[in-house]
């Protein structure tokens, strides 16, 4: 019996990899081998999809990317005995690009069935839960709070500060939120651990509800990831049968349930307080802040909304201590952080590392630079509302405050490759057009300020008053930076300012033109 | 009419969110939301006509018309800006002669775009008929939708 592993994650089925499983299974029952099958999550190596992998004395060995077409050699080949296969990467673990990763969130993905809750326990799945249990809610803070975790989303505020907020509100009805509305360009790190490990956020957020008093949770999911939601309404009902959730959770006395709810296609409902918004059946608009949504969130109620990411790095804090979390990383910026390699890369995918680490090691040395084979002209870091950095900012390290000292923001830790073939002008164009596209409509400077971008954009890229039109741009910029009710319009200005200053040419460039 | 609709709806009232469930369930049943479901939408969540019409029309998923046989989504944003979304986007619009956001007079292919598929580190990616698809070739997925159009596949 010949055991292999195959992923089921959407990076390795929107190129094939189903085609694969069904050829290998064909080909194996047509020659009268005997196999086991196994879908996963991916280990991240997105340009080796689909990777399929052998179980084998010395560890599992892999092929990739592979087609239908190659499965009758590599099957005729007795799999492990097919090293001189050109898609033959050896043994899967020593490859560079995880070797020499931190998987602490990811450590399960890809080597795991997602939808096995045995695997998840005999992979150490429940530790932190079950340590959870035997202490008091102020406990579970504490060690939040010791750990130094900030918020994964994007806006990198203190976990434990807002755990603390919910567990010491006094109400009726307490929420966990989970914010799967995974929408930035060049993000995929959420929907990697619910495709891959979704057992791990279920039980992130059941120590959340144990620690703010919350006995009822939900997971926003954003409609473009259909593999995601078939995943994960498979694990919740497998949780349920199983007893982490429902009325008595693993035999602790606490309740605790939990839906999935499906987003209708609206990047502004990552935004917590428009995502409470969808969630309550309504148009996702932003809400002024404050009310906070931790005192007064989902239906009025004390409410923790935390990113994916955010959540699946609990149960290990637990298990392992708060005080083994935050010696990970630099500084302020605690623990490892999964970072998504995107864009025009050559080995694009999902590198977690502590913080710290910098931007060319993951760029050059990991990335191995374009996919194009051209150079790499700029990067885009964290998101549609993050800045473009050029070359000469590339050996900032990957942390918080680096970052912000150099006006960008790591975000969610998305990372866009571009070549020397980028306008930076129609970037900054497309900055605006994305932001009028998405804004939800209820302040002015986003409204109206991300058309008017655009406008002015579209003149200075047809060589219109170019001189002035820059000014025009930068002044609705600081108007859009002050005046709008959220980070959509807040930081469209990001990406528009740091192409104006990092690329001047590309905008002066068109006078004349 | 009315009796359909509200049999279809009715079992949302009540749940968080139970307005946006309704309207995924309905527009899984027809494909689009009929401006003459709304009232009685409406009327069975003890809401205004103007509140629901608001919903429906702030999420890009919810149609207001019926779109082609085959819908095909290509992702417009910057990771697959970056290896070519607008090329790939802009062949297979030509292919078929229409604009982003329309359907081919035959019926059979709409063309939208879509804002990230969680695939960026494969772009340019693209979903078609509810199917992820990643690593496109413009000019071999341009033929793709081609021959949907033309009745081939």
């Amino acid at each position: 019996m010949i055991k292999l592993f195959l992923p089921l994650d959407s990076s390795a089925v929107a190129v094939g990899a189903n085609g694969v499983a069904e050829a290998l299974l064909a080909e194996a029952a047509a020659i009268g081998m005997e196999i086991k099958l196994v879908r996963t999550g991916s280990r991240g190596m997105h340009w080796l999809e689909p990777l399929l992998e052998v179980e084998t004395a010395e560890g599992r060995v892999g092929y990739g990317p592979i087609t239908p077409a190659d499965i009758t050699a590599i099957v005729a080949a007795g799999f492990n005995q097919a090293g001189d296969h050109p898609l033959y990467l050896g043994l899967v673990e020593d490859i560079p690009f995880f070797k020499d990763q931190d998987r602490q969130i990811f450590a399960r993905c890809g080597r795991i069935n997602p939808l096995s809750f045995e695997d998840y326990r005999k992979h150490h799945g429940l530790g932190g839960l079950e340590k959870a249990i035997k202490l008091d809610d102020a406990e579970i803070c504490d060690h939040i709070m010791a750990s130094g975790l900030r918020g994964r989303g994007g806006a990198a505020f203190p976990a434990g500060i807002k755990w603390n907020t919910v567990r010491g509100a006094e109400a009726d009805q307490k929420y966990i939120v989970c914010n799967a509305d995974e929408g930035d360009s060049g993000t995929f790190a959420d929907r990697m651990i619910m495709e891959g490990d979704p057992f791990l956020l279920i039980e992130g957020m059941v120590i959340a509800g144990l620690a703010v008093g919350a006995t009822k949770g939900f997971i926003y999911l954003r409609s473009e990831y259909p593999v995601a939601r078939g995943i994960l309404a498979q694990a919740i009902a497998t949780a349920y049968k199983d007893g982490l959730l429902g009325v008595d959770v693993m035999g602790s006395g606490h309740a605790f349930d939990l839906e999935l709810f499906m987003g209708a296609g609206a990047y502004i409902c990552g935004e917590e307080t428009s995502l409470l918004e969808s969630l309550e059946g309504k148009r996702g608009q932003v809400r002024a802040k404050p009310p906070l949504p931790a005192l007064q969130g989902l239906h009025g109620k004390p409410t923790l909304v935390h990113n994916v990411i955010s959540l699946c790095a609990v149960p290990a804090i637990l298990q392992k201590g708060g005080a083994w979390y935050k010696d990970i990383g630099v500084g302020r910026s605690a623990g490892t952080m999964p970072f998504q390699l995107a864009g025009n890369i050559k080995h694009g995918g999902l590198f977690e590392a502590p913080f710290g680490i910098s931007l060319d090691d993951l760029i050059n040395e990991y990335g191995g630079g374009t996919r194009s084979g051209r150079p790499v002209r700029v990067v885009q870091v964290g998101g549609p509302l993050g800045a473009y950095l050029p070359p000469k900012l590339f050996d900032t390290a990957m942390d918080y405050e680096a970052f912000q000292k150099i006006g960008a923001g790591v975000g969610h830790g998305g990372i866009v490759v571009f070549d020397d073939t980028v306008n930076l002008a129609a970037q900054a164009k497309y900055a605006f057009d994305f932001c009028a596209e998405e804004s939800c409509g209820k302040c002015t400077p986003c409204r109206i300020g991300s058309v008017r971008g655009s406008e002015v954009m579209a003149n200075i890229i047809a060589g219109e008053n170019v001189v002035e039109n820059i000014a025009l741009v930068q002044d609705l910029c600081e108007v859009m930076e002050d005046g709008s009710l959220c980070a959509m319009g807040g930081m469209t200005p990001v990406p528009v300012i740091s192409a104006l200053e990092h690329f001047p040419d590309d905008f002066e460039s068109m006078r004349g033109k | 009419m009315k009796g359909a609709v509200e049999i279809l709806v009715r079992p949302f009232v009540g749940r968080t969110g139970g307005l946006i469930e309704a309207l995924h369930a309905l527009h899984a049943r027809d494909g689009y939301i009929d401006a003459a479901a709304i009232p009685d939408i409406a009327d069975v969540f003890n809401l205004s006509k103007a509140e629901v019409k608001g919903v429906v029309s702030f999420y890009v998923d919810f149609r207001r018309a019926p779109a082609g046989r085959h819908i095909i989504k290509i992702c417009q944003a910057e990771a697959c800006q970056a290896v070519g979304a607008r090329a790939l986007t802009n062949k297979s619009l030509k292919a078929l002669e229409i604009a982003l956001g329309d359907t081919t007079a035959s019926g059979a292919v709409t063309i939208e775009p879509v804002y990230c598929l969680g695939l960026c580190a494969s772009g340019p990616a693209a979903m078609v008929d509810g199917a992820l698809r990643a690593r496109l070739d413009a000019d071999a997925f341009a033929a793709e939708i081609q021959r949907l159009e033309e009745g081939c596949v």
